[in-house]
């Protein structure tokens, strides 16, 4: 029951629609000729600001040389030039805003609605109209069977021929098999990211961190690929604080590990290290893991622990890889544990 | 009208008419009526950002390079030069420092980005607050929903085209979420992206779907919203003489096209001043893409942070079960899917089929072109409440690290209270916020009978003192007892008089129990013998 579906006065339990208000307030310029000129000189002085708004925008451009080694200029460039278009737009918009609400005439106005619905006979129309042209095509109800069908077919399936060579093209070769394996490889010399030198056992002292990319990335031919898949942190604990998990006593070097930078969240990368707590954290998400603990994860939101980069030391006294990871890194997908098989050696 | 100028516009029209019959267009919008009210500007600032959006966006598209192959910087930015990084972060570099005015032209199409989509967002709380979303209006809600979720495409191909570190890391987080979905998700990455990520594909990708794809199908569907405004006319909020089946209001030429048009100057001189004052996404800060590092403190920009927020209260673990689960060998991660896919899907599911759960619950058929006072419809309201409580909560977990930190917390405490917090909030926002509705309905009812309170006390002759109140006018009660005052829907019993169960009782059922749960408890309007009677009993 609505009350404002009421027509006035009909029932005594709802209240009559006053009406329009009569009353308009009058603004100064209405009766004050005088107001009404200065509100004119008013819009006008605000339209001639948008004008220099414009010059200014236009002198800064030509004047206001830029140097990318000096940052003051381009700030400076940006600023006034920025300034002349604010200007030459805040003139026209306040003048002609202004102008509405001092000079023109502000009455309201009533306009009846007419209902969405169209009348009976349009719509009896309507479908007279479409029964008409279905007789002339002649499918009218349950005729031409075979007609509607095979169009209704033929429609249906049209878009795969212009949608499997694009949904088939965009994704090929379709090797989701890369996202298993990185190129970690035995012998493999952990370096420094980024300039790729490689590391000594005895570079790293205990409570430092080393951000580690494969010796050899920038030969790849995709680099940056590679590299998203094998970052890896390279990290001395006091073997004391080290608890190593069952079956991987071989994978560290006398309190180094190694394990993978990449989140096994969403995939970003795990760079924040905190010393006193051998804990890293992820700041994409937060994501906590500890290290003295086989990284498994203490807060956030990833489940699974970094997977590890089983290390040695070679002849030289340098870190290397074992293999590549036994699980895939980063993110969870629905196939993860699917796949060719991960080999002793690692790699394929 | 005879002077040159005017003889000329004259001939002009004519001319133009002749040939197209352009009369009956300008008749017909012309004197068309538009109510007044500050909140309908809301939708027009989401128009005037998209319109300054692609004045910018086709000065961008210039400079701008689609590609990530890699060059070594030769330009003249200092802490850059000799870098490694793609053509694409190369030349949004050029933009900014070698290009005159391009710095500017950038920070206006990131800021006009940011308040289009915060204009969207404002605006669609506008309509469902005083609930402009209902019939004849269902579709148009529609319309403006899909525009919502476009503006977030379109925001988020555009924040990742210059390929910097922070937008580099919020595609690996896309793609992270992509693999997450079952069955399809490892494929569906591995098409999105040409291959592995990062690949070579993307950002070219990205960058047609920025400026072809997603503002081609927002500037088709802000027609077609647009074309309905004008079919439907515009709402208006409740009033004397405002109907159901009237327009009360001014008309567009002069005034709304000197208001209307005068306002899109306004917005784009704020932007204009904002960009030219306050750096935003400076890119040459971050550095080009790499895998390896990320700083803290890193975030999305603001419309995408309730997601960010969600991915970051989603526990690894609850107790000692894992929210990542390994059925048959397949793995499904609860942990990115469930606030990353699942809790989005639900939350704008909702909001999309909003006016068709609320017809269900009122049973009315009718037209409705006057707006509702929040407050007169107090469970849609608490539900918005809710709602927003919800959003604002996954917004702030997004941005836990920087509160945290402003705050001098534990990170980690903060994002436990907020983990329990999305579920107690926004129940407890609705009951405030119900409960504040029936106060202020009630606070109504109180003005209509006794009217406004004068502060002016009167001692009777037999010594009582009286505070005198003064009656309101009627439009002052017409605009407090002119609200739909819905009672739940009533259904026909099981079974009818012949013992024969009725067909689509269990619909009605649901029908019924939705509606009570909206109007069980309601505050009606004062009607007129009440009002008699107070005005009475006090003389």
């Amino acid at each position: 029951m609505s009350t404002t579906d009421q027509s006035p006065g009909m029932a005594s339990d709802t209240f009559e629609d006053p009406g329009v208000p009569t009353h308009h307030r009058p603004r100064l310029a209405d009766n004050d000729p005088k107001a009404a000129k200065r509100a004119e000189r008013q819009v006008a002085a605000l339209f001639g600001i948008s004008a220099l708004g414009t010059v200014l925008a236009i002198w800064a451009y030509f004047t206001q040389d830029i140097d990318a080694a000096d940052v003051a200029t381009i700030r400076q460039a940006n600023l006034l030039i920025g300034l002349g278009i604010c200007l030459a737009m805040m003139g026209i918009g306040l003048g002609a805003i202004h102008w509405a609400k001092t000079l023109m005439r502000d009455h309201e106005m009533v306009e009846e609605r007419h209902a969405m619905r169209s009348s009976d006979e349009t719509r009896a129309a309507a479908i007279q109209d479409l029964k008409d042209g279905a007789a002339d095509s002649g499918i009218g109800v349950g005729r031409r069977g075979l007609l509607k069908g095979s169009l209704i077919t033929a429609l249906a399936i049209a878009p795969l021929s212009l949608l499997v060579p694009q949904i088939g093209s965009m994704g090929a070769p379709w090797n989701v098999d890369q996202f298993r394996h990185t190129m970690w490889r035995a012998g493999m010399r952990l370096t420094r990211d980024p300039d790729g030198s490689p590391i000594k056992a005895a570079d790293v002292t205990i409570g430092s961190v080393f951000h580690v990319i494969p010796d050899g990335l920038y030969e790849e031919s995709h680099p940056l690929e590679e590299k998203a898949k094998a970052v890896v942190l390279l990290i001395r604990l006091d073997p004391r604080d080290l608890n190593i998990r069952p079956g991987r006593e071989t994978w560290s070097f006398d309190g180094i590990v190694a394990y993978s930078k990449i989140c096994t969240h969403v995939g970003c990368p795990v760079a924040l290290y905190e010393q006193q707590t051998h804990h890293l954290l992820c700041p994409c998400h937060q994501s906590t893991f500890d290290v003295a603990n086989g990284c498994k994860v203490v807060f956030g939101p990833a489940k699974r622990p970094l997977p590890q980069l089983p290390i040695a030391v070679d002849d030289e006294g340098y870190i290397i890889a074992q293999r590549d990871f036994e699980e895939p890194i980063g993110p969870s997908y629905w196939d993860r544990l699917k796949g060719t098989p991960f080999t002793e050696e690692g790699g394929e | 009208m005879a002077s040159t100028v005017g003889r000329a516009v004259g001939a002009t029209a004519s001319y133009v008419d002749d040939r197209t019959s352009i009369a009956g267009f300008v008749k017909f919008f012309s004197r068309k009526l538009f109510p007044d009210h500050w909140s309908f500007m809301l939708g027009e600032v989401a128009l005037y950002s998209f319109i300054i959006l692609l004045l910018s966006g086709v000065f961008l598209t210039a400079y701008f390079v689609p590609s990530v192959t890699p060059v070594i910087y030769e330009g003249d930015f200092v802490t850059m030069k000799g870098v490694e990084m793609s053509e694409a972060f190369a030349s949004t570099l050029h933009t900014s420092f070698e290009v005159p005015g391009g710095l500017l032209m950038r920070q206006i199409h990131h800021w006009s980005a940011l308040l289009f989509t915060a204009a969207i967002v404002t605006h669609m709380c506008r309509v469902f607050f005083t609930g402009a979303f209902r019939k004849p209006r269902e579709i148009n809600w529609l319309v403006g929903f899909t525009l919502m979720i476009l503006s977030l495409a379109a925001g988020f191909t555009g924040y990742s085209l210059p390929d910097d570190v922070l937008s580099g890391n919020g595609l690996r987080i896309i793609d992270g979420v992509t693999r997450s979905i079952p069955i399809i998700g490892t494929y569906t990455s591995y098409w999105l992206f040409g291959g592995e990520f990062p690949g070579e594909a993307l950002i070219p990708r990205l960058f047609t779907a920025h400026i072809l794809l997603v503002p081609g199908l927002i500037l088709g569907l802000i027609a077609l919203h647009l074309f309905l405004v004008f079919l439907h006319k515009h709402t208006q909020y409740p009033g004397g003489g405002r109907t159901h089946r009237n327009v009360v209001g001014l008309p567009l030429f002069p005034v709304y096209t000197a208001k209307a048009g005068g306002f899109f100057f306004v917005v784009f001189g704020v932007v204009a001043l904002v960009s030219a004052v306050f750096t935003i996404n400076p890119v040459w800060n971050y550095g080009p893409y790499d895998p390896s590092p990320v700083s803290a403190g890193t975030q999305p920009d603001w419309y995408i942070l309730f997601i960010d927020g969600g991915l970051r209260m989603m526990p690894g673990w609850i107790g000692s079960l894992p929210s990542e689960w390994v059925i048959g060998g397949y793995t499904l991660s609860w942990n990115v899917l469930v606030p990353a896919v699942i809790v989005p899907g639900i939350f704008f599911g909702f909001l999309a089929l909003y006016p068709w759960l609320e017809a269900w619950a009122t049973g009315d058929r009718g037209e409705k072109h006057v707006l509702d006072r929040p407050r007169n419809a107090p469970v849609r309201t608490s539900i918005g409440v809710a709602l927003v409580t919800f959003y604002v909560i996954l917004v702030l977990e997004g941005s836990n690290d920087i509160v945290a930190n402003l705050f001098h917390m534990s990170l980690n405490d903060l994002t436990n209270f907020f983990r329990v917090s999305v579920f107690l909030l926004p129940i407890l926002s609705f009951l405030v916020t119900r409960r504040i509705c029936y106060g202020l309905q009630r606070k109504d009812r109180e003005l209509v009978l006794h009217g406004h309170e004068t502060g002016r006390i009167v001692r009777h002759e037999h010594g009582e003192y009286i505070e005198v109140h003064q009656p309101l006018t009627d439009q002052e009660v017409w605009l407090r007892v002119s609200f739909d005052d819905i009672a739940p829907l009533e259904i026909d019993p099981e079974y009818n008089e012949r013992g024969v169960r009725r067909r689509g009782h269990r619909w009605s059922r649901f029908k019924q129990g939705l509606s009570s749960f909206y109007f069980e408890k309601r505050v009606s309007p004062v009607t007129p013998a009440e009002r008699e009677e107070a005005m009475h009993s006090h003389h």
